[in-house]
């Protein structure tokens, strides 16, 4: 046997001795632990950022140093933990404070107004400002054509 | 005057208008309970004076509870603590079961501030975590929950609740159930 293939099968008998399959298993376990817990908090971070402060103005229950946002924000996190999905947990909120609750109201019904408002009034501003436009310039060709209209 | 462009105007203002009107009769700080006519969230909370007995709202079930969410640190609960206190002693023999929650608050700041008032007629519960806080969809303190016979929330009271306020209500119900038992 070549002094380098002795050397790298020694190499993978004290890998295999230090790391027994249990340890491995246990090592993977963290690691899923670890991922699913750093998932778990980007979501508790998710929804509690478009979750009101009830007792802060204009601030979500993420960014409110208030303790009810902080107990706020636990309840997100272990409803999101037992299996929740977040609109089931905005929607827990939604039942115990109402609609109000949620930064961005949903779009239906009156809110659908928020939404619509915008839209129809920057609709509304460029027609006025087109057929404004349209009457001024009218005038100022039909001063240009006019001397032609005599032309023979 | 051209009376298209006044009507094409009045058509535009007269919404924007109104809808300014309505929020001007809105009052922004107040917000409507959810819970109102809606079954009150159950809960089991230790009390504050005897951590080994638990309070629990469906052990009332039939009767009236009055349900008030305090801190020691709350300026408006001052103002009522008098007369929530002389309401438990009036309509309690009656068998409306009050409780005070402390929100908020260390069970020690709470029974300094219970002492400095000269006493409460009525248990208060811890409630850790604020968890049934925000089962009642608690916006501050003080807030007063009043909970029908059939475990309904009948009243919620923004800010500290008088005397006259719990008897307006609570005589009524009081009346009700006294004559559906005649």
């Amino acid at each position: 046997m070549r002094p380098g293939v002795a050397a790298l099968i020694a190499c993978m008998l004290v890998i295999v001795a230090a790391f027994p399959p249990r340890a491995v298993a246990q090592t993977q376990t963290g690691a899923v632990q670890i991922v699913e817990e750093v998932e778990l908090d980007r979501q508790t971070r998710d929804v509690a950022a478009q979750l009101r402060c009830v007792v802060c103005q204009g601030l979500s229950i993420q960014d409110s140093p208030s303790s009810l946002a902080q107990e706020m924000r636990a309840v997100v996190r272990e409803q999101l933990a037992a299996g929740k999905s977040p609109d089931e947990v905005k929607q827990f909120f939604v039942d115990k404070y109402g609609e109000w609750v949620l930064l961005q109201p949903r779009a239906s019904g009156f809110n659908l107004l928020v939404y619509a408002l915008p839209v129809l009034m920057l609709i509304g501003g460029a027609v006025f400002v087109g057929v404004t436009a349209r009457r001024l310039v009218s005038p100022a060709r039909h001063a240009q054509q006019s001397p032609g209209d005599h032309t023979p | 005057m051209n009376w298209r462009r006044a009507a094409v105007g009045a058509a535009v203002a007269l919404p924007v208008i109104a809808l300014l009107a309505y929020g001007m009769t809105q009052n922004p700080n107040e917000r409507p309970s959810t819970l109102g006519g809606r079954p009150a969230p159950e809960f089991a909370l230790p009390v504050m004076d005897a951590p080994a007995d638990t309070a629990r709202l469906w052990e009332h079930a039939g009767e009236l509870v009055v349900l008030n969410f305090w801190a020691s640190w709350c300026l408006e609960c001052r103002r009522e603590h008098g007369e929530l206190s002389r309401a438990a002693e009036q309509y309690g023999p009656q068998g409306v079961n009050f409780y005070g929650v402390l929100y908020g608050d260390t069970p020690e700041n709470g029974r300094a501030w219970i002492d400095e008032m000269g006493g409460q007629s009525y248990p208060s519960l811890l409630d850790a975590g604020s968890r049934t806080a925000i089962d009642y969809g608690l916006l501050g303190v003080p807030e007063t929950f009043i909970i029908d016979r059939s475990g309904t929330v009948v009243h919620k009271q923004l800010g500290p609740i008088s005397l006259a306020q719990l008897s307006a209500i609570l005589d009524p119900l009081l009346a009700a159930s006294a004559g559906a038992t005649e």
